[in-house]
């Protein structure tokens, strides 16, 4: 399969501390092909822009990737050194992230970042990446690009430095952007025009897209296929539809429970007992199974697993076998 | 003034302005004036004892300051709020569960603070039992007094910012944006437990929010506020099932929606002007697809001939009048 963009193999990582090490990611597999929207969905601490950040190689020491592989387009990618890496990132995988700001040098015009940028990936001169510049700007709908292209970050509002962003992330067109809570620090109302946006630029270019988010709403109207992890695991892939309507794993399940509905009313709210286990206190077995209603002998004793390559499925003995005895 | 028998808190004409103008020295050399910033513009409303009441938008809008205002942490700049009931017997919820307990204290001692603060008569024995209680009722244990904040997860901390909030036996409570720091799951835990205790101790609620699904399973009244100014006020069930102003149907057809995904969705444009030069007329004019000419000249209050105060929209008149 040619179209497969991002493919990542039992990727592990882990954490040495004092108190010994923590695994953070816990052999995660995955892949998002061309045009394709992969929404990664969990709770904090479940490892899922960790995930993120290991294939953007901006793992922060102690943090280093133990086992597994990444592939972007069928070259490897999480063997490289530091330099090598930084011709990557930028060229061919763009990052989004939930703060505009951290992402934007407060000091320089957006026009002369997103120049540095093209010149830095491309061979476009000075005037030719200017022009460039113009029409990314254009592209992501900023108005009045002429004046606005020598504007300093401050002088836009959220929702039009978050679209900055995704222009200097689409600067060298990319196959493949990690968008990390790209709509969190958003009101609701930027949130739906910045969301339409980054699935635009991905049917028109062919961009494969990982979105991380919380929101599963935002998942629910954005992404094609959907990932859930928990506790550095992973719990449920499938497509999108499938996963919100008829989750298969008891966690995804409690969660999609959990939040409050627009259009019915309830007393209570369906919850999940218990939180989410810390990394240094993984129960054995499955690692949702001291919070779930059908845990059995099994999941307190086997990891349950997904396939590596598999495109829908859940990891729970209950939902692959039937049993938990 | 209208007494309404059963009204716990009533707001008239409420307004807060900041200034924001630049240091005095620029004034003069750069002739800049005085600037204001209107963060509270003009707001009324009532809460009924043992109701919530919540206040919904986008930030800037001025939903934290009506809580600053209403707990007294800041000073109105004019209009009245009318509590009918203990001041003591306030309390506030925030939002981050983090940033709002000190993280040098055991939570038992964070938690007898009120009491110390409220009934400095009380015996030690008869505090450290109520922290036991407290504990118990906010689904924690009576041992996780002896530990610190940091022990405990966002979900676990926010249970303790309440049960501090409860150690005063409050009849009020100012939630802002209690579950935003939360992820869903345990914002749910959270929820329940504020709703039992609602109607258990028969608390009210003003609920501080911009998430209008929380906000949909919480709250009995729904204000939803733009630029400083209540722009619609409806029982909740009316205010899903006919919005009646054009940026609380933009709030509704925006947010994400699970069960009914808009996948090839046209979001709206435009953003939230800055509060500090807002448009004309009805501050929303810019963005509202029903604006006409008298929506750029003058402001659309919420009046009582016109579906009973529920909404500030000069096209939503327009169509009450004709529905008559």
């Amino acid at each position: 399969m040619t179209d497969i963009v991002l493919d990542v193999r039992n990727l592990r990582v882990e954490f040495p501390t004092r108190k010994g090490v923590l695994t953070a990611v816990d052999d995660i597999s995955l892949q998002i092909r061309r045009g394709e929207i992969l929404g990664m969905v969990g709770e904090s601490g479940a490892g899922k822009s960790m995930t993120g950040m290991a294939i953007l190689g901006l793992l922060e020491p102690p943090g280093r990737i133990a086992a597994g592989s990444i592939h972007l387009s069928g070259d490897r990618i999480d063997t490289l050194d530091d330099r090598e890496m930084q011709q990557v990132r930028g060229r061919r995988i763009g990052a989004i992230f939930q703060d505009p700001l951290t992402s934007l040098n407060p000091l320089f015009r957006v026009g002369d970042q997103l120049v540095e940028t093209i010149r830095l990936h491309t061979a476009l001169d000075k005037a030719q990446a200017r022009a460039r510049a113009m029409d990314l700007m254009r592209e992501v709908g900023i108005p009045a690009v002429e004046e606005r292209i020598d504007n300093y970050p401050h002088q836009f509002s959220g929702g039009m430095r978050q679209r900055i962003v995704i222009a200097l992330a689409l600067c060298a067109e990319p196959e493949l952007i990690v968008a990390d809570e790209p709509t969190t620090a958003l009101d609701v109302s930027i949130q739906a025009q910045i969301t339409a946006l980054l699935k635009r630029l991905c049917r028109e270019r062919g961009t494969a897209v990982m979105l991380v988010t919380h929101d599963m709403g935002v998942i629910a109207e954005t992404a094609d296929r959907v990932a859930v992890m928990y506790a550095g695991r992973l719990a449920e892939v499938g497509p999108v539809d499938d996963v919100v309507r008829r989750p298969r794993h008891p966690y995804t399940d409690g969660l999609m429970g959990s939040i409050p509905s627009l259009r019915s009313e309830v007393e209570e709210l369906r919850m999940i007992p218990g939180a989410m286990p810390r990394l240094d206190a993984i129960p054995p077995g499955c690692a949702f199974n001291p919070r779930c209603a059908h845990a059995g002998p099994r999941c307190r004793r086997e990891v349950p697993r997904l396939a590596a390559t598999a495109e829908a499925g859940a990891a729970c003995w209950l939902a692959t076998e039937g049993a938990v005895a | 003034m209208t007494i309404r028998s059963n009204a716990i808190l009533e707001v008239d004409g409420l307004e807060r302005r900041f200034d924001v103008s630049a240091p005095w020295l620029n004034r003069l050399i750069e002739r800049k004036p005085r600037r204001t910033l209107r963060a509270v513009d003009g707001v009324d409303f009532v809460i009924q004892r043992g109701q919530t009441l919540a206040l919904v938008g986008e930030s800037g809008c001025g939903k934290s300051t009506i809580a600053k205002l209403v707990t007294g942490l800041h000073p109105p700049s004019d209009g009245a709020i009318r509590f009918h009931g203990d001041r003591d017997r306030l309390q506030m919820i925030f939002q981050d569960p983090f940033a709002s307990l000190n993280p040098r204290w055991r939570v038992g001692r964070i938690i007898a603070e009120p009491l110390r603060t409220l009934r400095p008569e009380m015996p030690a024995e008869a505090v450290s039992a109520r922290v036991d209680e407290l504990l118990r009722t906010v689904g924690l244990a009576p041992a996780d007094g002896l530990k610190f904040p940091h022990e405990f997860s966002g979900g676990q901390r926010q249970r303790i910012s309440i049960a501090r909030a409860l150690a005063g036996e409050p009849e009020f409570l100012v939630c802002d944006e209690p579950t935003s720091a939360l992820d869903v799951s345990v914002q749910a835990q959270v929820l329940n437990l504020m709703k039992r205790l609602q109607r258990e101790m028969g608390l009210t609620y003003l609920f501080i929010s911009h998430d209008l699904s929380v906000v949909r399973h919480m709250a009995d009244v729904i204000a939803v506020m733009y630029l400083g100014r209540i722009v619609e006020i409806q029982p909740t069930k009316d205010l899903f099932a006919n919005p009646l102003h054009p940026y609380t149907r933009l709030l509704l057809e925006t947010i994400p929606d699970l069960e009914a995904p808009k996948r090839d969705r046209a979001p709206m444009g435009g953003e939230v002007p800055s509060p500090v030069s807002p448009p004309s007329g009805c501050s929303f004019h810019p963005r509202c697809p029903l604006a006409f000419d008298r929506c750029r000249r003058e402001r659309p209050e919420r009046r009582a001939e016109v579906l009973d105060r529920r909404v500030a929209c000069f096209a939503a008149e327009a169509e009450a009048g004709a529905a008559v």
